[in-house]
């Protein structure tokens, strides 16, 4: 939220209002059902029985949870740090004005619209050595690839699926925010004989701001709770060198069906995600002030 | 321009256009071919043309239905969205009131929560109000993570309009509401594309609460995609046909918000 | 500090058939070096894209600038050393203000130590001193503008700075600090000075030449006083001035002019051929005079307004209005009364055509 000085109106809590409900509506009531189950254990509809914090403590001290948290930490990262310069620099690659404009915002959106168990289908053919046309033209190289047998290929081939997938995502916030600059700002950086690199780097990523700060949150939360494509794609395999938390979680509640621990699962997963956001929110405040404050250099 | 750089820009355009097609060209070719086919050898092109997979699905209700669905229940939530995420935004962009920080940070929350946390409790909650397997429903699910998302980005956007535009339209003699519709939106209309924009995409693309919320009249086409295995195994065909065929939908939209997304601010034109 | 002379004209398409085609009609300029300068017109006149023609960020359709004999019309803003200043801030929010001063000499490749001194210097001037150091983008908008000013002025041997309305966005109680400051400037460098306004006020006060200009046209270029006393077209007599220049239609046979229902002897020497013209006399030059001395006519008024530093009489007669500007205190009239006013007088101008002619 923008922090210059604004005007106390609490009336501004009516246009809030049927915002609140909304949510509220999707979001409260199914928590509060979810922090009842994590604290009972169901053994049948009719039976239950109050634990307490039974659950969590056990849920803490499971390896198998411990081993798919990292996995999924190492995951995420790798996903950001790929995502993102390719992101600003697709952005900064798109035409601004123009039919070529059009056409590259329409090629490049369209790996965000596919329905989620279609890009993994996608991704399953393509490499595939059979009938895919990437598994061909590897084999074809001389790699023994295969993503169902080989951790580090399987590995690989769900971070390129995501990058093709989500990188777009990147790209539009950012082209947005660039074409929101005014042009006095290019006219004055020629005027002061900028080389391209410092515009980019003192007027456009400065200005773009905003926007990357959405992206990168939006990626680190939405690759932290990845479950469809991965799972289309790999199973979690080969073995459970891809199994992510959000399977994890998913196979302890459906194969087990124990609601309880699923549930105290659950909440421990949603406070991780909400940890880490919230501390990525502030480093990233705490960068930006300080680039401000020391100047580059 | 500089010329050099100019090239290389557009040569990694050009790179990354080849790599976000290829795999769709490759569903796109497999669609018009045969389950025969595919299985039987590679080709760069269909051998038998065929458009026999796009046949299957344009006409069997079981297959086109799905699309139908998708498309109601991801119109209503983008409109919903819109409409409740649009003075929220206001609200947070130009004033301050009590707990203001508190609400926008438990808004962001809800879009951080793994959707598969909510399953058993949507469930069980749409069950007991008799909306299960409705179009409203899911619509009304996907606000979960939908509207965060549009107050969020609608915010930032209203936050770059100075507010003397706002006063001057007061001193001028507009009522709230017929200054929002007819000067405020107009100038956030880049902001207002690209909120509709990813309402869209989020909502039609998601497949776990959609297809745990819905079983004969309201299964949107990603819960249909995944009943494609028959005995005699995976028909890769029309799972390909019906692949292509979501793909329509999302570029259509992104045909008619690009304008949105590519236009700049305009200053002070009030 | 450069001489500019311009010699173009600007048209929106290849093949310009008529007047409305052009955003400049031809035009032949010159604007000398040192000199301040004010482009001045209301809005779509085309004074900004002249204004950016000269700087550069626009070529011209046809013809050229020259910077002290040297044509540059096909020169990046850079090549040609100019300055411009936006109506917006401009500057570059990670740096300091004295990072944002340094920018431009950082990329000429000046030795640390003189850009410290020239930042200095100019910082001193601008009374940015003591914020040197501080966040450039938490300054308020009139610091920002004078940071945007000082990242031009910082070149030692910047050609001319170029001023697109800078003072939109400033507070009103500061508009005239920065003002003054921007005329301290120009007395102290020397530099040649060029400022695009809508506002009269800010153009007369700040420029020795003013260019008036509508619709594409530059209708005249002369100093404030120039403007005031003997306007060359009849919009830069309405546009000058609060309120701007009277105007009575009439006709003249040689020796009288025939205008509302009255005959006004011409003056012995004032050559004005038999036809039709407009008479235009400023509200400052009508006084009032008794009754029907040659000259005067007889007006009803309809308005005395007292402005506190004068009075501003109108009075219609046969549905033309014409305005006075009086002293206070100089008259008793009140509305419906009759009032002579002496309409002809060293300062009446004749207009054919909207172009002066006497």
């Amino acid at each position: 939220m923008s922090t210059t000085t604004k005007p106390v109106n609490q009336k501004a809590w009516f246009l809030i209002l049927p915002m609140l409900l909304c949510v509220a509506f999707s979001a409260v009531l199914p928590l509060m059902v979810v922090v009842n189950y994590s604290v009972q254990d169901i053994i049948s509809p009719e039976r239950r029985v109050f634990v307490g914090t039974e659950w969590f403590a056990a849920i803490m001290r499971d390896e198998e949870l411990h081993g798919a948290l990292l996995r999924q930490i190492t995951y995420s990262f790798a996903v950001l740090a790929v995502e993102l310069p390719l992101g600003i620099l697709l952005a900064l690659s798109m035409p601004a004005k123009g039919w070529k404009s059009s056409a590259a915002l329409v090629i490049v959106s369209l790996s965000l619209l596919i329905p989620w168990n279609v890009v993994g289908t996608i991704w399953q053919i393509f490499g595939r050595t059979d009938i895919g046309l990437m598994g061909a033209a590897l084999q074809g190289m001389g790699i023994e690839y295969s993503y169902t047998g080989n951790a580090l290929h399987a590995w690989l081939t769900v971070l390129l699926m995501d990058v093709w997938h989500w990188t777009p995502l990147v790209a539009l916030l950012g082209y947005a925010g660039l074409r929101s600059i005014p042009d006095a700002y290019y006219q004055a950086a020629s005027i002061d004989g900028a080389s391209k690199l410092d515009v980019f780097w003192y007027v456009q990523l400065p200005k773009m701001r905003g926007v990357l700060m959405i992206a990168v949150l939006l990626r680190f939360m939405d690759s932290f709770m990845i479950y469809t494509e991965p799972f289309v794609l790999t199973g979690g395999g080969p073995g459970n060198s891809t199994t992510f938390l959000s399977q994890f979680l998913t196979q302890k509640a459906v194969g087990q069906f124990d609601l309880g621990p699923a549930a105290a699962f659950s909440l421990i997963y949603f406070l991780i995600i909400l940890l880490m956001c919230f501390v990525l929110y502030n480093w990233m405040q705490r960068v930006g002030t300080q680039a401000k404050e020391a100047g580059h250099e | 321009m500089n010329k050099p750089k100019f090239q290389k820009r557009s040569l990694f355009m050009l790179a990354y256009v080849v790599f976000a097609l290829l795999p769709i060209y490759w569903m796109v070719n497999m669609s018009f071919k045969t389950n025969n086919e595919i299985l039987a050898g590679f080709t760069l092109f269909p051998n038998h043309f065929t458009l026999e997979n796009y046949k299957t699905i344009l006409t069997d209700p079981a297959w086109y239905s799905g699309y139908i669905n998708s498309l109601i229940y991801v119109g209503i939530n983008t409109v919903i969205s819109l409409l409740v995420a649009l003075p929220a935004a206001y609200a947070f962009s130009r004033y301050t009131f009590l707990g203001d920080k508190h609400v926008f940070f438990w808004l962001l929350t809800n879009r951080m929560t793994p959707p598969a946390v909510f399953l058993l409790p949507f469930f069980q909650l749409y069950t007991s109000v008799g909306l299960m397997d409705t179009h409203i429903a899911v619509a009304l699910v996907h606000l979960l993570f939908n509207v965060p998302l549009a107050v969020w980005i609608l915010e930032g956007f209203m936050s770059g309009i100075p507010r003397e535009i706002d006063e001057t339209a007061y001193i001028d003699g507009y009522t709230f509401p017929h200054f929002f519709v007819r000067i405020f939106i107009p100038l956030i209309k880049a902001g207002v594309g690209v909120a509709a924009f990813f309402c869209f995409m989020f909502s039609w693309v998601e497949l776990l609460l959609a297809r745990t919320l819905t079983s004969v009249n309201a299964k949107p086409i990603a819960a249909t995609m995944t009943r494609t295995v028959s005995a005699s195994g995976m028909d890769w065909a029309t799972l390909a046909a019906a692949g292509v065929l979501t793909i329509v939908p999302g570029a259509i939209v992104i045909w008619f918000v690009r304008n949105y997304i590519a236009k700049g601010f305009a200053m002070g034109r009030v | 500090m450069a001489r500019i002379e311009l010699d173009l004209a600007h048209a929106y398409r290849p093949k310009p058939q008529q007047d409305s085609d052009y955003a400049l009609l031809p035009l032949k300029m010159t604007f000398e070096d040192g000199g301040a300068y004010a482009l001045l017109g209301p809005s779509g006149c085309g004074k900004t894209t002249l204004l950016n023609i000269m700087s550069g960020l626009v070529t011209p359709s046809q013809g050229g600038v020259k910077f002290d004999g040297q044509d540059v019309t096909q020169r990046t803003p850079q090549q040609r050393n100019i300055a411009q200043v936006f109506q917006f801030p401009v500057i570059y929010d990670t740096m300091t203000v004295a990072e944002n001063l340094a920018f431009p000499l950082r990329n000429r490749k000046m030795p640390a130590a003189q850009i410290k001194q020239r930042v200095g210097a100019i910082a001193d001037m601008l009374e940015l001193g003591d914020q040197l150091n501080q966040r450039a983008a938490n300054l308020a908008a009139d610091a920002k503008q004078k940071i945007s000013l000082g990242r031009g002025l910082v070149r030692p041997d910047v050609s001319a700075v170029l001023f697109d309305e800078p003072l939109t966005v400033i507070d009103p109680h500061l508009k005239w600090q920065l003002r003054r400051k921007l005329k301290q400037i120009h007395h102290e460098l020397k530099l040649t000075l060029i400022y695009v306004t809508h506002d009269q006020v800010e153009a007369l006060t700040f420029a020795d030449q003013v260019v008036v200009m509508t619709r594409g046209r530059a209708v005249q270029v002369g100093s404030a006083t120039d403007l005031f006393e003997r306007p060359r077209h009849t919009f830069v007599g309405h546009f000058i001035g609060s309120p701007g220049m009277n105007f009575l239609a009439g006709r003249s046979d040689g020796a009288v002019f025939e205008t509302v229902g009255a005959s006004l002897p011409l003056a012995a020497g004032l050559a004005l051929p038999s036809g039709n013209y407009k008479l235009g006399v400023r509200p400052e030059y009508l006084t009032l005079a008794p009754a029907n001395v040659p000259g005067a006519l007889a007006m009803e008024v309809r308005q005395v307004q007292d402005v506190g530093t004068h009075v501003i009489l109108s009075a219609v007669r046969e549905g033309a209005l014409l305005k006075a500007r009086l002293a206070p205190d100089s008259t008793q009239l009140k509305v419906g009364d009759t009032a002579w006013l002496q309409v002809m007088g060293a300062h009446t101008c004749f207009y054919k055509d909207d172009e002066i002619v006497a």
